[in-house]
């Protein structure tokens, strides 16, 4: 019962400030609603008991990345843009087409359940209380099975790093 | 349904009652808390300059806090013109929240935690307590002024690059209990018999720095000089808002010193925990309380007026009652298993607050650092050190696991792993200076925001 | 844990909002914003799906997903500034010359 509460109160919160981050005029307030999308996100993560998960969305997600948009938004924000359109001239056929994608994957999810021999597994889940510590098993998984994607994305990050300062860098 | 849910209400109530009570508590606590926090260290301040500080309100002026809290509730509620009503709103809640969310995941004494067992402990309230960058940074832009923008801008700069720093000193200290839990290291620093300050120095002490810089104390305290930017992204901020902020501020310094506490001075341990001989030490904290109620009881004839002492009286009785309160677990055998949660959150709070005194200590010795030299300290000097650190405590982990080290033993592999890394940073650190200086410039860097 | 369509049912949601804000809006940040709820979108999927089989490997490969999103907003993110500097607007409309 706690978990469906827990589910509900979180998914509501991350449509609902999704909804209201991509049509807002006011790119800071889209901003704040993206902070507060991605904090139900994490607890989505918490409610499904993926702890470590849950606090590196909270430090890397909403304390790095979304900082890093912060800044940025603060420093090209135009008060002239408030006032000009903020929608593309495709707008009425983007959302079409993004409501049949909509409509398309939504039936497949929900006639999967019911043909029967097909479809989404109706496994049961562990229960909570047989789960492993999850700190302890993400970094076991982390440095013994794909030690080698480990080490690829810290040399995709400091690729990224180089790449951020050399292009925002002042060309003097 | 509507039944089910309340009856799920009561099970949830039922198996939550406690840490919802605790957190209640703590939240309507600690706003007083802070309120003295800041008349300690306005008295602490006058000592250190040869005077007196707050003598007026109250018995030696103890009940500044409450004056200060009325004045600020009462305090004109400002809005700056064109500001974000919204965002001016939110910004003092968000660094409050985050302050206040964080210290759920700490714990007193083995008895004393809110959020029972998290198995993320320690990364929970680092990570959570980094969440208060927003407010600073959305106050600042709100106030739709420059001097907040800027203020706020340098400050949750500031924030983010001691950041870093502070989480890899963290990590260096966390190889020594390969978990997070915060039971788990506090237990761990117990099995090894020694503190991790001793076993990892160099960690300790680039935490304490970036902690400064985390809680914006002097010297880093540029964003919020008076004379430098007024008072930054708090600015445009009056009465209630602004104390908010400052409830922000003073919470995440006691978080600080708490994680620091947990990791680094043994949390609840009393020192030489482990070593039996020593159980006499269990008699400090009853004997320290008995030694100021005398001082109190010494000092109560001196005081000019019948309120005063009356009211050193009061105190030294106070102090009797807390030794004597101290010295039952010790002595009497019935109550020894609260012997555990009393003197434990004794010396945690002792410890909690030696680590406080010392930023205080600092704010008032130490000169203010320039914004890019401040910049310069955390970014080629704190990342380099921590980052060599996190190596050379793995390398010498590694060579104690080899050598079957344990508890003291390890210092003699860890003590070169220190030396070798504070040694190297300040080669790094003249390494460029030499560059800079042949250069021919001053050593400046463009970290400026905006 | 609920049943597995709740889990995907919202990583849809959030998924087509993103694609919604990516494909409608004028506003490069905006865009890149959206980006990361899509990216969001396929972690809660991926997280679901961990817990249902009980194998961690599906938390780890979120894990990867947001290192890589915190790379791509930074790089991202030094385009735009680097655009702005040059041509002083956001729009994505108006970045449309290829030289100038």
């Amino acid at each position: 019962m706690l978990d469906k509460v827990l589910f509900y109160f979180f998914a509501g919160i991350a449509v609902a400030s999704a909804a209201l981050m991509v049509t807002r005029r006011n790119v800071v307030h889209s901003a704040i609603f993206l902070i507060t999308a991605l904090l139900a996100t994490a607890g989505i993560f918490l409610q499904l008991r993926a702890e470590f998960l849950f606090i590196v969305q909270i430090i890397l997600y909403v304390g790095g990345i979304m900082v890093l948009f912060v800044f940025v938004i603060m420093l090209v924000n135009l008060d002239v843009a408030l006032q000009q359109i903020q929608f593309a001239r495709q707008k009425w056929v983007a959302l079409l087409i993004a409501l049949a994608l909509a409509g398309q994957v939504g039936l497949m999810f929900w006639s999967s359940g019911k043909m029967p021999g097909q479809g989404l597994p109706v496994l049961t889940a562990a229960a909570a209380g047989r789960l492993p510590l999850n700190s302890e098993a993400v970094a076991k998984s982390l440095f013994e099975s794909y030690l080698l994607p480990f080490e690829i994305a810290s040399v995709l990050l400091l690729v990224a790093m180089i790449g951020a300062v050399v292009m925002a860098k002042n060309r003097t | 349904m509507m039944h089910s849910l309340s009856q799920a209400t009561i099970e949830f109530l039922k198996l939550y009652w406690a840490p919802l009570l605790c957190g209640v508590a703590v939240v309507a606590i600690l706003p007083l808390i802070v309120g003295y926090i800041v008349l300690v260290e306005r008295k602490i301040m006058a000592d250190m300059q040869a005077r007196l500080g707050p003598m007026r309100v109250g018995p030696h002026g103890l009940l500044q806090p409450i004056a200060d809290a009325v004045k600020l509730l009462i305090k004109e509620d400002i809005i700056p013109d064109n500001a974000d009503k919204l965002v001016f709103w939110l910004a003092p809640v968000l660094s409050v929240g985050a302050a206040l969310l964080s210290l759920a995941g700490l714990a007193v004494g083995p008895a004393f935690q809110i959020a029972q067992d998290i198995n993320i402990g320690i990364l929970f309230v680092v990570g959570v307590s980094a969440m208060g960058i927003f407010g600073i940074v959305l106050g600042g832009w709100a106030s739709n002024s420059h001097y907040s923008l800027m203020g706020a801008l340098r400050s949750s700069a500031q924030l983010v690059s001691y950041e870093t720093a502070a989480g890899m000193a963290l990590v260096s200290a966390l190889l020594f209990t390969g978990t997070l839990n915060i039971k788990s290291i506090v237990e761990a620093q117990s099995k090894e018999g020694i503190w991790f300050v001793l076993l990892a120095p160099v960690a300790f002490f680039t935490y304490l720095v970036a902690s400064i810089a985390e809680t914006n104390r002097a010297p880093f305290d540029l964003p919020e000089a008076e004379s430098e930017l007024v008072a930054g992204y708090m600015t445009e901020f009056s009465g209630f808002r602004w104390s908010l902020y400052f409830l922000a501020e003073y919470t995440n310094m006691i978080v600080v010193a708490s994680v620091a506490t947990t990791l680094f001075l043994g949390g609840w341990l009393r020192p030489f925990a482990g070593v039996a001989r020593l159980n006499v030490l269990d008699f400090v904290p009853p004997l320290l309380m008995l030694a100021i109620g005398a001082y109190c009881v010494l000092r109560a004839p001196k005081q000019p007026t019948r309120v005063q002492q009356m009211f050193m009286l009061a105190v030294a009785g106070l102090c009797f009652l807390l030794g004597l309160v101290l010295v039952a677990p010790v002595i009497v055998p019935v109550a020894k298993p609260l012997y555990a949660g009393i003197h434990g959150a004794f010396w945690f709070i002792f410890k909690v607050s030696a680590y406080i005194y010392l930023f205080m200590w600092l704010r008032f010795t130490l000169p203010r650092y320039r914004f890019d030299q401040l910049m310069r300290l955390g970014w080629h000097f704190l990342i380099p050190l921590s980052i060599i650190n996190v190596l050379l405590v793995g390398v010498a982990l590694i060579a104690g696991a080899y050598f079957h080290l344990q508890g003291w033993g390890l210092l003699l592999v860890t003590t070169p792993a220190a030396v070798i890394a504070l040694v190297a940073a300040l080669f790094i650190l003249a390494a460029e200076k030499q560059r800079d200086a042949r250069q021919g410039q001053i050593a400046a860097s463009d970290f400026y925001a905006g | 844990m609920l049943p597995i369509g709740h889990y995907l049912f919202l990583s849809l949601a959030l998924f087509i909002i993103g694609v919604i804000g990516v494909v409608t809006r004028r506003n490069v940040i905006v865009v890149l914003m959206s980006i990361e709820l899509i990216l969001n979108a396929v972690n809660i999927n991926l997280v679901a799906f961990s817990r249902l089989y009980g194998d961690v490997a599906g938390q780890v490969f979120a894990l990867f997903i947001i290192a890589d999103a915190a790379a791509e907003a930074a790089v991202g993110l030094g385009i735009i500034i680097a655009f702005f500097r040059n041509r002083e607007t956001v729009l994505a409309d108006e970045m449309d010359l290829l030289k100038w």
